[in-house]
């Protein structure tokens, strides 16, 4: 680690920007699907041979979802810039492109997945790809903010109850809980299998702040993040049985139901901030602990 | 039954979808050529349909001067079900039936499609009209014919879109008012009916012969019967639909 990292301040705030644009960029793409209003601009990248269609009905949530991605890929360009530019830490600078390319692939998805009339498997990538770019650009506000480069509190690991496997398994089973709930979503598989995924999720997210509060509760930042973390899980949890009894009680609506949107897209936003807060409990178990002698397995 | 034994040989698991254009081309004779005809039915409570909402859109909405009602369900006054697609399944000799020269029309009036059911012949055009003051786009949700989505602004040019292959039946949808939606079945010959405000359908110039007769509702699917029709005779089918 190099000894002299310097805080910038505006580049932390533009990263935080970012990350916060990101998450309105998630809800309005949860609310183009959750409308059905996906294909309601046929063309891309030009919507109805313009840059400004028309904002009627489902062209508002499309056009508007389409406008919004365009911003998040012009901030992420003067994120990696900025890096580059001035960030001496080479692994950032790298992340800095990483979600340039992100958002690159991610827009080309998008506009990919209208082309060919939304086949499942583009949306689901499109859909699982956005948690994973939130995710980055939290990561980048993360380090570069001033408590990343303060002196971390550390603690030891205990060597029988370690943390470090667990926490990294965490947002590796969030990630495979969001591609579950979008591939239902966009009907390629039934929804049994992302509530079936739910209780194992949360079950490992709930193992693990456990652990957390009760063999490293001196630690603070360690037992904050595992709070956030669970918090934000069973309020997730609530939101996904929400989203499931009003889809069903609206089953034979002919037009999305207000209620049944509503939930669903917090669902997905409550889902992103999931894995980031899991990645974020991560970074910080990484941060913050000490190896005492060697690892256990 | 040389139908099933052709299926049985063919290689495709589906004979309908193989083009008929490579067949003798069809011949009724109009001397013994008769009529089929009947109702649908509907047992039972009628369900109420939902008002829809049309506020995301406040021009498709002030074209209403009444509230309107979702056309999922309409069951007529005489307790029959309307926008049921009727046509003859199975019984025809195989044979290449000409489409219509004249189109057959799908407009887009007051954010609602016209009509709500319809069926055209292979080969026949559907033209696509859009009689409202906003945009559309047009998606044809069709699994057999290759599908596509096409926006149709106001005043835009009407689309004149042809099927090649039989169908029954699709839907089309637009996104931009996301209840809208229309079927249409594509079928291979010209003896197909849907029903109206009485629930009755007829079905004219078909040539003698034993049939199965298929009725097709959106909701309610799919019920089947056999016929034999006489030369220049009539016979009736009557199907029964309940919630
Ligand atoms: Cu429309």
């Amino acid at each position: 680690m190099a000894a002299k990292i310097i805080y910038r301040r505006g580049l932390h705030l533009w990263s935080m920007l970012l990350a916060l644009c990101t998450l309105m960029l998630v809800v309005v793409g949860g609310l183009v699907t959750s409308r059905d209003a996906g294909l309601s601009v046929p063309d891309w990248p030009l919507s109805y041979g313009k840059l400004m269609p028309p904002m009627e009905g489902g062209i508002l949530y499309e056009h508007g979802h389409r406008m919004i991605a365009t911003m998040v890929g012009m901030f992420t360009i003067v994120s990696m810039v900025w890096l580059w530019r001035v960030e001496s830490r080479k692994w950032l600078r790298i992340l800095g492109v990483i979600a340039l390319l992100a958002v690159i692939t991610q827009g080309l998805l998008g506009g990919l997945t209208v082309l060919m009339l939304l086949p499942w498997w583009v949306s689901t990538m499109h859909a699982t790809l956005a948690q994973l770019f939130f995710s980055t650009t939290v990561a980048i506000a993360i380090f570069t903010s001033s408590w990343w480069l303060a002196e971390p509190t550390t603690t030891a690991e205990q060597t029988a109850t370690p943390i470090r496997r667990l926490s990294l398994i965490a947002p590796i089973l969030v990630v495979c809980q969001l591609a579950l709930g979008a591939a239902a979503r966009h009907k390629a598989i039934g929804s049994i299998y992302h509530i079936c995924g739910s209780p194992i999720v949360a079950g490992v997210i709930l193992w693990l702040s456990l652990r957390i509060s009760v063999h490293y509760s001196e630690n603070r930042e360690l037992r904050r993040a595992a709070l956030t973390l669970t918090t934000i899980t069973f309020t997730q949890i609530f939101l996904g049985i929400a989203a499931y009894m009003t889809r069903i009680a609206y089953a034979d609506a002919v037009q999305p139901m207000p209620l049944m949107v509503t939930f669903t897209v917090f669902h997905v936003a409550v889902g992103a901030l999931t894995l980031a807060s899991s990645i974020a409990l991560a970074i910080i178990v990484r941060r913050n602990l000490t190896l005492v002698g060697a690892a256990s397995a | 039954m040389p139908l099933l034994l052709l299926a049985a040989c063919g290689s495709s698991p589906q004979p309908s979808t193989q083009s008929t254009a490579s067949l003798p081309e069809a011949h009724v004779d109009p001397a013994t050529a008769g009529t089929i005809s009947g109702r649908v039915l509907f047992e039972g409570q009628a369900p109420v349909m939902p008002v829809i909402d049309m506020a995301s859109n406040p021009q498709c909405e002030r074209q209403h001067k009444v509230p309107f009602r979702a056309e999922t369900v309409i069951v007529n006054s005489n307790k029959t079900l309307r926008n049921v697609y009727i046509h003859i399944k199975d019984g025809l000799a195989p044979a290449h039936w000409a489409a219509p020269a004249q189109p057959a029309r799908l407009d887009q009036n007051g954010c609602v499609y016209a009509p709500h059911v319809q069926g055209i012949v292979e080969g026949q055009a559907l033209e696509i009209l859009n009689s409202d003051p906003v945009n559309h786009n047009v998606h044809a949700e069709s699994q057999k014919n290759p599908a596509w989505n096409e926006s149709q602004p106001p005043r835009a040019e009407h689309k004149f879109k042809k099927f090649g292959s039989a169908e029954i039946m699709f839907p089309f949808t637009c996104s931009v008012h996301p209840w809208m939606k229309a079927w249409l079945g594509v079928s291979e010959h010209p003896f197909f009916a849907v029903t109206g405000e009485d629930g009755s359908f007829r079905i004219e110039g078909v040539p003698p012969g034993t049939y199965t007769v298929e009725a097709i509702h959106e909701k309610f699917g799919r019920k089947e019967g056999k016929l034999t029709l006489s030369p220049t005779g009539t016979a009736t089918i009557e199907f029964t639909y309940g919630s």
